[in-house]
């Protein structure tokens, strides 16, 4: 079988096989031990990922101090919107206690964010205003309590 | 002569089976103690499967999905940056359609046609499909992108080297180069939320429930449940990206 071989086709397949090995034995130093565990990625990065900290905290963490708003949002058309929807990330604010830690909105402008007139948003679905006729002078929670919102204060 | 003739080419003829059979097996060893090919499907059957619904029937573009992603994932805040948007189309009566986005929806929409020239309108959240056979994972070249075993597309921000490739191989341009990191990012579905048990920013925060998730291994899933009581579709379905993001009532004017 040797003999077959002519000696620059021998030396080439040697130096290509030295070639490999190294690669071989380099690649074993070089890749991270969590590599090709799942799949050709790093296994241990789903663990990193897993430790990035939270903002939004989840509609039941809210529930356990603010009962009363729990309540009077069971009566009405916001019921199933989660606090964090308006009130934004809440994390800070469960952790602190602290009311400046979260957000309090008002004005036209937040409320028409869901309820401004569009041609786009489907018909039934929600009440939607005409921010340039409906009181113009007033602002929205003036009249509406954003959690019992048809229980109109005036 | 003859024998001879006979046998040498019984020798190669054995000598040549013996070798294709010990390819074969050598084949399906390496395949399956994952050594050197690594196989796409997930083997741990027990992990959830993810799917996404988006019910357009139901999105009244608050944008509030668009501003919890970005506030949840620290996504910057310059109007490039997106890993969740909401566009608005609108058909005209003319055929010609209009399609707006101005900051991912966040600071909310206002209707540019007049009503007489509608002819319909909606609107449409995007974000990560989730494919499971991505074409932003089969182009990454170090294995920084990968699909997890819940069937979610994420990102090796250490091993990311920042090349782009991926950014253009998405179809849905649901990827970008962070700026600061310099690396590429894009959805990871809330993985840190999940896997707490929390729902994705987004689902969080949806006033209409016009955003579904579930495991799709589970026939008593939310996501099972929609599927079965909706017309689903898929965007670009011709490029076989295997994407897990089902979107109802879905018109045939979305790219």
């Amino acid at each position: 079988m040797r003999s077959n071989l002519p000696p620059q086709i021998s030396r080439l397949v040697l130096a290509f096989s030295i070639f490999i090995i190294l690669f071989l034995v380099a690649r074993h130093f070089l890749s991270p031990a969590s590599f090709g565990k799942y799949g050709h990625y790093r296994a241990d990065v789903l663990g990193e990922i897993e430790k990035t900290e939270i903002h939004y905290a989840g509609q039941k963490a809210f529930y356990e101090c603010h009962q009363d708003v729990q309540d009077l949002k069971s009566q009405d058309v916001h019921a199933e919107i989660h606090c964090e929807t308006c009130h934004g990330p809440g994390q800070k604010h469960i952790s602190s206690g602290e009311a400046a830690d979260i957000l309090k909105p008002s004005g036209r402008e937040f409320c028409g964010s869901c309820h401004a007139l569009n041609a786009a948003k489907p018909k039934g679905t929600i009440a939607q205003v005409d921010l340039k006729k409906h009181n113009i002078e007033k602002n929205c929670i003036e009249c509406h309590n954003p959690h019992q919102p048809w229980a109109l204060l005036k | 002569m003859g024998t001879v003739k006979m046998s040498s080419s019984r020798r190669k003829f054995l000598k040549t089976a013996a070798m294709l059979a010990g390819a074969t097996v050598g084949y399906t060893w390496l395949k399956s103690s994952n050594f050197l090919l690594y196989g796409a499907e997930p083997k741990d059957k027990s992990l959830p499967w993810y799917g996404i619904g988006i019910d357009i029937e139901k999105c009244i573009g608050c944008g509030n999905c668009a501003k919890a992603c970005k506030k949840e994932n620290d996504v910057p805040l310059e109007p490039f940056y997106f890993r969740n948007w909401v566009e608005q189309y609108t058909v005209k009566n003319d055929g010609s359609v209009d399609i707006v986005s101005p900051n991912g929806g966040i600071d909310g929409f206002v209707q540019r046609v007049p009503d007489d020239d509608i002819f319909k309108s909606f609107f449409v959240p995007k974000m990560c499909n989730h494919c499971a056979k991505s074409p932003c994972e089969q182009v990454c070249p170090v294995g920084a992108t990968f699909l997890s075993p819940e069937g979610l597309v994420l990102i090796d921000e250490k091993y990311c080297i920042g090349c782009r490739y991926c950014v253009q191989a998405c179809p849905y341009g649901c990827r970008f180069i962070h700026p600061v990191k310099k690396v590429a990012n894009k959805c990871t579905f809330c993985y840190h939320r999940v896997k707490k048990g929390l729902d994705p920013a987004c689902m969080e925060v949806c006033p209409t429930g016009a955003r579904i998730y579930g495991n799709l291994r589970d026939p008593g899933s939310n996501i099972v449940k929609y599927l079965k009581e909706h017309t689903t579709h898929v965007l670009r379905p011709n490029l076989n990206t295997g994407s897990k993001l089902y979107y109802n009532a879905l018109s045939s004017e979305v790219r």
